[in-house]
């Protein structure tokens, strides 16, 4: 299956050094090693777009050995990791210091997202032009706000000179006014600050008019309301804006509900939603609304997450259950087909972030994701590869996933 | 035979109306007891009880120790002045050391909601919330419960009017849950900057007119005005507060013949209570202080059988 | 109202008639001092103090007070058992110190449920003299305590109940045995332990 060229159907494929050389019904000649996916799905390698790999400065959190290991695990070929680490990538040397630990430690491909302002601090920007040099392939302040509109739209304007995508974590921080849980009836309910929907949308639409304004490309980070996914919607109709936006599996699967028991497991930043926000999400996901799924893989130790409820920090673990996730809640009940799935994992975050993947082109490199839709797992953070086990989801169970994990050629990981 | 179903007491939500008419009758019972010459029993004798403390507490305090001594139980008192708290240990730490102490009941008091959740998963103990952020304080709410009994016969069918910063309020959730619960009109009414969302979902009707939350009240309870709220552009300034939601003698006529009124307490007089009504015959302001002392008697008494237990979840 | 089964050791006019002679007894005993007062505990300690109380004034021909005791705060097995039995009022509404008591309760057993009254007496001051009226007596004595005044002394095994049964509190007045193999009628019998304030209790 290769959403990119619309093709579906039983083949074979040969693969020689590291490159897609042959797709086609029957390939004759003898491979050197041949692994049999009958009754599989063979997609383009998955590509998770949002990830904290926590390395350098919080390596008791997680390492990219142990990150990119998880991801592995969890199907993806490649991730994209977010700047905010300790010191935070806003310079030439951090990113190569990333890149050249992922290439002695990782088996699948890492891609460093450089800060949009130095420090992330939102006030000036970063040496943008050398962390592209040095290997980034877009541009976030993740787990802060650009909150001023100027730095914003000179961020936006000079972005276009690399044709980088910017990826924005939208919070207007007043509103947001310090919130932990989204604010709504269980916001109420557990006397918790709640984060009203308006602290996004507003900075989703503020993000819209200056994606027109100044032609750059913007990536909404986690998007997570009904409101804020039909403003991308109209903007992109209206036309002449380059805008596309991620959801997280936590924010399709899950409601505020879940933190009635204040488990820090479901804190999360933007916060698990309300059921009509959840809903537009997974239409959005079916529709082509929604581009991109991502994890926003948030490892922390448990140490940090088993504090009280408002001062443990945001964050859920991803990487070892999102694909997991959809395949037993969107896929297998029909919600979307398994081209769209690949849409959503492996085409258009190749697409965004300039990457040459997410496709099954002979020629291209053989980055391939294997799925098993029947193959049953039972959520158990014990397991993970990850270090964090701050996942929402543990002890569910759930039918199809990935089988296999091939990058360039090379089966990383197999179940 | 009588007992609590779950090991703590950590909110007005996770008890049913007959728990809290247990808790009611046997304050009732023990009422009695502050009225000896002796103010002692010795139900809670060789119990250990920690008093844990994370945010200034006179009353609560004082209340509750009152209520162990009563019970004869041996106290141990823990404060954020005096913990490692400020040493940056984490509250599970804290809670794990003073388990160590195999205490039978651990009251806590923290600016943090869920916090008094968090320890009663992981401790032991029966663990009584004392008051968690703008969560709950289930014993105000059982005291007031109690007071509002004693003077009206019942709960059912009356009108219960609480007014002020409902936002901030643990008193305001834990007192709507459990009017509701028995079958008061509960009408809660402040500026609507400091009405949280959806809260007529916790069941009660929503105003932000005075008049129309005090007329035919059974009841009316004042909450506190915390100062900052000024500076936060909660309300323009208390003058204009005053104004619109004190409580004066004339609004009072508002009001049903015989109303009463209350305060969770401390007491800005001026700001949300003028001084004659805060002292007036129909104010109940210091039944609840006596009547606290024999809710918590009752709710430790009630609980001092229970540690040990399974950690309870708290129902929805 | 349950019927319940078992060996009959009193009927509603023995128990009439021995109360009316244990009612003499007190008269004879404590009549001639001037302050005394008769305490029931609860639950079926307190319908037979209120008749002994009556036929007591009627004899010395004035007003006896009657006090209610509730004696659980005071029950030395409230750390051995997880359910908290259910707390009633006590009341006492005059000054007990250096007056005559008459505790009044139905049957005496192990003696422990006397043994808490008497720790919730002195918490409310210091009476002259504690004597104790029992409707029956059935042995087993855990502790030192013994009556001044006995309904009916009856020879049991240890494992029987002896049910009072008082038209105030059950719809019928009569005094039943039970043998082991037969459900003891209360349902407030608390787990492993022996429920006082009833006949197969303390």
């Amino acid at each position: 299956m290769d959403p990119s060229r619309k093709f579906d159907r039983v083949a074979d494929v040969a693969i020689d050094d590291g490159r897609i050389v042959e797709i086609a019904p029957r390939i004759a000649q003898k491979g050197r090693r041949e692994v049999d996916a009958r009754g599989l799905a063979v997609l383009p390698g998955f590509i998770d777009m949002h990830v904290h790999l926590r390395e350098p400065g919080r390596e008791d959190a997680e390492t990219i050995e142990t990150g990119t290991a998880a991801a592995a695990r969890g199907g993806f070929t490649a991730v994209a990791c977010m700047p905010n680490t300790q010191p935070v990538n806003d310079s030439e040397a951090v990113t190569t210091y990333i890149l050249k630990r992922a290439r002695e430690v990782s088996k699948i491909a890492v891609y460093p997202i450089g800060a949009i302002t130095r420090g992330s601090r939102g006030e000036t920007l970063a040496e943008i032009g050398e962390m592209v040099r040095a290997g980034i392939v877009a541009i976030s302040d993740d787990g802060h706000p650009v909150s001023d509109g100027q730095v914003m739209r000179r961020a936006l304007e000079y972005s276009r000179l690399f044709n980088l995508p910017v990826i924005d974590h939208c919070e207007d921080e007043a509103l947001a006014a310090g919130g932990v849980v989204h604010e709504g009836y269980w916001s109420t309910k557990l006397g918790l600050r709640g984060i009203s929907p308006a602290a996004e949308e507003v900075q989703v639409a503020r993000d819209a008019i200056l994606a027109r304004q100044t032609g750059a490309r913007i990536h909404i980070a986690h998007l997570s309301t009904r409101k804020s996914l039909e403003t991308v919607t109209r903007a992109r109709r209206e036309g002449g804006v380059n805008l596309t936006c991620e959801v997280t599996p936590h924010h399709l699967l899950l409601t505020d509900e879940r933190v009635a028991a204040y488990d820090t497991h479901a804190k999360m930043n933007p916060p698990l939603r309300g059921r009509d926000d959840v809903d537009a999400l997974v239409e959005g996901i079916a529709s082509g609304a929604v581009d991109v799924i991502a994890t926003d893989h948030a490892p922390h130790t448990l140490g940090d997450k088993m504090l009280e409820f408002d001062r443990a920090p945001f964050g859920v673990v991803g990487l070892e259950t999102a694909v997991s996730l959809v395949c037993d809640r969107f896929v297998r009940p029909g919600v979307i087909g398994l081209g769209r799935l690949a849409e959503l994992f492996s085409l258009n975050p190749a697409r965004i972030l300039n990457l040459e993947r997410g496709t099954l082109t002979p020629g291209a490199w053989a980055d391939i994701t294997v799925l098993d839709l029947g193959r049953q797992t039972e959520v158990r953070a014990a397991t993970f590869a990850s270090r964090g086990r701050n996942t929402p989801f543990e002890g569910w169970s759930l039918c199809g996933g990935p089988a296999m994990t091939v990058v360039r050629g090379k089966v990383v990981w197999s179940a | 035979m009588a007992s609590l179903s779950q090991k703590d007491l950590l909110s007005i939500e996770q008890l049913s109306v007959d728990d809290i008419g247990l808790v009611l009758d046997t304050a009732e019972a023990l009422r009695e007891v502050s009225a000896r010459a002796v103010k002692k029993v010795p139900a809670l004798r060789g119990k250990t009880v920690i008093n844990l403390f994370f945010e200034p507490s006179t009353r609560t305090r004082s209340s509750f120790e009152l209520a162990e001594k009563r019970l004869s139980a041996d106290i141990l008192n823990f404060s954020a002045s005096s913990s490692s708290v400020t040493k940056g240990e984490t509250l599970l730490d804290t809670a794990r050391n003073l388990e160590a102490m195999a205490p039978d009941i651990i009251v806590i008091r923290h600016a943090s909601a869920g916090a008094p959740h968090l320890l009663g998963t992981e401790c032991r103990s029966s663990v009584v919330n004392a008051g968690d952020g703008m969560h709950e304080h289930p014993t105000q709410a059982l005291l007031d419960a109690l007071t509002v009994r004693s003077m009206k016969g019942r709960l059912e069918g009356l009108k219960l009017a609480i007014i002020g910063d409902i936002s901030h309020s643990r008193v305001a959730r834990s007192d709507t849950l459990l009017f509701h619960k028995m079958g008061a009109e509960v009408w809660v009414c402040g500026p609507p900057t400091l009405i949280p969302a959806d809260f007529h979902l916790l069941g009660a009707r929503v105003t932000g007119f005075m008049e129309e939350a005090i007329e035919g009240a059974d009841v009316v309870m004042m909450l506190r005005l915390q100062n900052e709220r000024q500076n936060e552009a909660f309300i323009p300034s208390t003058r204009e507060y005053f104004n619109l939601y004190g409580l004066s003698r004339e609004r009072m006529r508002g009001a049903r013949k015989n109303a009463i009124v209350m305060h969770p307490g401390p007491m800005n007089r001026g700001v949300e209570i003028e001084s004659e009504v805060a002292d007036a015959d129909y104010s109940v302001i210091l039944d609840q202080v006596a009547n606290g002392v024999a809710t918590r008697m009752a709710v430790l008494y009630l609980l001092s059988g229970n540690s040990g237990l399974k950690p309870g979840r708290e129902s929805r | 109202m349950r019927k319940i089964k078992g060996k009959s050791l009193m009927t509603a006019a023995e128990i009439d008639l021995v109360l009316t002679r244990m009612a003499a007894e007190i008269v004879e005993k404590l009549g001639p001092e001037e302050a005394f007062a008769v305490i029931g505990i609860r639950r079926r300690g307190v319908p037979l103090a209120r008749r002994l109380c009556r036929r007591i004034e009627a004899a010395v021909k004035r007003p006896v007070p009657l006090g209610i005791l509730d004696i659980t705060l005071y029950r030395d097995d409230l750390t051995a058992i997880g359910n908290r039995p259910m707390l009633r009022e006590t009341l006492i509404d005059f000054d007990i110190d250096n007056r005559s008591l008459v505790l009044v309760d139905d049957v005496l057993y192990t003696g422990r449920t006397i043994r808490s009254a008497l720790d919730g007496l002195v918490d409310l001051g210091r009476p002259r003299r504690v004597q104790l009226a029992v409707l029956v007596d059935r042995g087993h004595r855990e502790l030192p305590i013994q009556a001044d005044y006995v309904g009916k002394t009856v020879q049991t095994e240890e494992d029987e109940t002896v049910e009072v049964r008082l038209e105030e509190e059950d719809g019928e007045e009569r005094v039943v045995l039970l043998g082991k193999t037969q459900p003891a009628a209360g349902t407030r019998k608390a787990r492993g332990a022996k429920s006082p304030g009833r006949g197969g209790g303390a």
